[in-house]
């Protein structure tokens, strides 16, 4: 489609929808092994032994006391996320009733939904704006390995294959009450976390 | 001295904050009125429809649960009332009862969010969002005395429902059913006459009657503009040609008059559930039907008036377990295909606003 | 009460205005060639008394022999409905001509015919994959797909 007089070439969608569509096919080559979970934080907590210094302490508290999740909402799970933020099973309690439209600004990823392979090489650009330090939360089977859909031509199966995910939530759709404590957990493991080892 | 301007594209999704999902449009814009649009869909699309064949007739209802799924209640309807037509199973008084009153109540939440997320779009940032889910969360919980589930519910089963109600279902539903005409008159108090949302929706975004019935639309789409179509009316289904109610339509076909009918529809909706709840009676909630169904040689199209829309279901059985070919119709995917003509000549303000007050949920466009 | 028409009744009249398009008609539906499929589609919507203007959905099945394009057609202002088919025996590249022009409801349905199954609608506007990426081999929705 080309728009405006004169010849004037604005775009096409051909070639756009062409160069999506390459996008895409690599994306699904590169990702045929689920990324491994972030674990190092476990062998330096047997290492050090939860001995965690003034700062380190500071710091985490801080980072878990806020968390920004940022907009994710492909499908089912969004609306028990929504209800999770609604007023009765407030998340503002928890410091993150403000979803960031804007993944620059956020820290958290809670991914509420199916995911397509249409859709992965724009969740994976999400999630590669988002600064350190961020954490994945998979909410509901279908982000933990794809859920009902997972026989189909065109579902990735568990978001695990192009992010690494920190916590995992079960449930379709889990009630709020589970993400709650998802979040909890998340918020347990950020406690651990040091930031002399990081990088 | 005229200035030069140049046309440029800006694309509006699929991960943005009031898409209602994942949906992107390319928006070619001059300054800030679109001039031109093109709609980007599939970033939802899961293949039930390919998956369904795999799976037998009592296995699929799950699936329906997951395809419109702030109204998962009708989705199953629709699906079982084909499955039922299309193998010939009958149906006891008291399920049939239950359905109704599922379905209305699956109606209410469904428009609740409806007009919130428009209002939401509109500006006026999360206070009737907030206010709608409270309403929410009393249906909610209505259905999880039911059901057990809050969200995708898989109630209804091939010759009735699965699970009858418990006993403190019906007064806690006519507790819900004398307060709710209240909120509704509430938010009508806030935001009927409000002057920010008629200057936002009034005359924004027209679908002229011609075009509406040209495009297949249905759904508050449709009566917006002012088509006296509803499958309850004009093809009843069910036990609905036993309860009396009206059928709200706008005037001009603008996004006020489809939030306008929405919230008329939640009162009619308030009525019916009223006069199902005295009329509802005793029985057995489920007919005998073998596991593994194998209905006869043959297709079927069941509709019924979801939330969103005309909802229908096109089955082909060749008498085996699992149907031959599942197709759904589905009302939200074929009510967009008018958004291009709504939304040419308006600014981008404008055109979120036209695009939230058609109602999508994206898992059914995308299937 | 929505009417479904009979088909034969139909079959009738259309026979007398276009010879040799009628393949097959019973009780439920119609089957057209699909060479006169955009005639007999002008006829049923602008005749008065039929007035079929809205489009209801458009699917399409695989059979293993032949492709089956159904459109299910109802009249509001008359309330009653009628199933119309048509079938294409081309297995590598079936096409049959697109009603767009007639019912513009018709404009995403027969994109998503094409991407899942295959079958191309000429006369379309806009034929381009829509909810599969450019690029994705093969048409899903067929029986002899995986």
């Amino acid at each position: 489609m080309e728009v405006g007089g004169a010849g004037l070439y604005v775009y096409s969608d051909t070639e756009l929808d062409r160069a999506e569509g390459e996008a895409i096919e690599a994306l699904k080559a590169k990702c045929q092994q689920a990324i491994p979970d972030p674990d190092k934080w476990l062998e330096e907590e047997l290492r050090r032994n939860v001995l965690l210094t003034s700062v380190d302490f500071m710091l985490n508290w801080a980072r878990r006391s806020s968390l920004w999740p940022v907009v994710c909402f492909p499908a089912c799970c969004a609306f028990e996320l929504i209800a999770t933020a609604a007023s009765r099973f407030d998340i503002s309690r928890f410091g993150m009733e403000i979803i960031r439209a804007s993944p620059r600004q956020a820290d958290l990823m809670i991914t509420a939904g199916t995911l397509t392979w249409k859709m992965a090489p724009q969740v994976r650009r999400i999630y590669d704006q988002m600064a350190e330090p961020k954490w994945v939360i998979a909410m509901g089977a279908c982000a933990i390995s794809g859920g009902t859909f997972a026989q189909s031509y065109s579902v990735v199966p568990g978001y695990n294959r192009i992010i690494p995910v920190d916590v995992y939530v079960p449930g379709c759709p889990p009630r709020p009450e589970a993400l709650l404590y998802g979040i909890k957990m998340l918020r347990h493991k950020i406690s651990k976390k040091s930031i002399i080892v990081e990088g | 001295m005229a200035i030069k301007t140049e046309p440029f594209v800006i694309n509006i999704g699929p991960v943005h904050p009031s898409t209602h999902g994942v949906f992107r449009m390319r928006a070619t814009l001059d300054g800030e009125v679109v001039i031109d649009l093109e709609l980007v869909i599939g970033y939802l699309h899961r293949g039930i429809e390919k998956l369904a064949e795999g799976r037998t007739y009592t296995q699929n209802i799950p699936f329906t649960d997951r395809l419109d799924y702030l109204a998962s209640m009708s989705n199953n309807l629709a699906y079982v009332m084909a499955v039922e037509k299309l193998a010939g199973i009958s149906v006891p008084e008291r399920a049939e009862y239950l359905r109704v009153i599922m379905a209305e109540l699956q109606r209410i939440a469904s428009h609740l969010i409806g007009v919130g997320a428009f209002l939401n779009d509109c500006g006026a940032f999360m206070t009737p969002f907030l206010y709608m889910f409270r309403e929410r969360e009393k249906i909610l919980d209505l259905f999880e005395m039911v059901c057990g589930q809050r969200l995708t519910y898989n109630y209804m089963r091939i010759g009735g429902v699965s699970h009858d109600i418990p006993e403190e279902f019906l007064p806690a539903l006519d507790k819900f059913v004398r307060q709710m005409p209240g909120f509704i008159d509430e938010y009508d108090q806030l935001l009927a006459e409000n002057e920010i949302l008629l200057a936002r929706a009034k005359g924004v975004g027209i679908l002229p009657k011609e075009l509406a019935i040209n495009i297949s639309a249905s759904g508050p789409v449709l009566r917006g503009s002012s088509v006296k179509w509803d499958i309850r009316k004009a093809d009843p289904y069910s036990v609905y040609d036993r309860f009396q109610f009206d059928i709200p339509i706008g005037s001009v076909g603008d996004c006020y008059d489809r939030y306008w009918v929405k919230i008329q529809e939640m009162r009619q909706s308030v009525r019916i559930i009223k006069q199902a709840m005295e009329q509802l009676p005793s029985g057995e909630v489920l007919t005998e039907v073998p596991h593994l169904l194998h209905p006869p040689v043959g297709e079927v199209y069941g509709h019924i008036e979801a939330p969103k829309g005309e909802l229908g279901f096109y089955l082909v059985s060749d008498n085996s377990v699992a149907p031959y070919r599942f197709h759904v119709r589905a009302p939200t995917l074929i009510n967009l295909t008018a958004l291009r003509d709504m939304m040419i000549g308006w600014k981008v303000a404008d055109a979120i606003i036209i695009f939230g007050s058609i109602d999508i949920c994206l898992a059914e466009v995308d299937r | 009460m929505t009417v479904a028409l009979s088909a034969k009744e139909i079959a009738t009249k259309l026979e007398g205005q276009f010879p040799g398009s009628i393949i097959e008609s019973n009780q439920n539906n119609l089957v057209v060639k699909s060479e006169s499929l955009l005639e007999v589609a002008t006829f049923l919507k602008t005749t008065p008394g039929l007035d079929f203007d809205y489009l209801t959905s458009i699917t399409a099945v695989d059979y293993y022999d032949y492709f089956e394009v159904v459109y299910h057609l109802t009249s509001i202002k008359h309330n009653h409905s009628l199933v119309v088919k048509t079938r294409c025996y081309d297995r590598d590249n079936p096409s049959v001509p697109s009603v767009v022009s007639l019912w513009r409801g018709a404009d995403f349905q027969e994109r998503e015919i094409y991407d899942l199954m295959g079958i191309s609608f000429d006369g379309h506007p806009n034929l381009k994959r829509i909810f599969l990426w450019e690029g994705f081999q093969g048409h899903p929705l067929r029986k002899d797909y995986l």
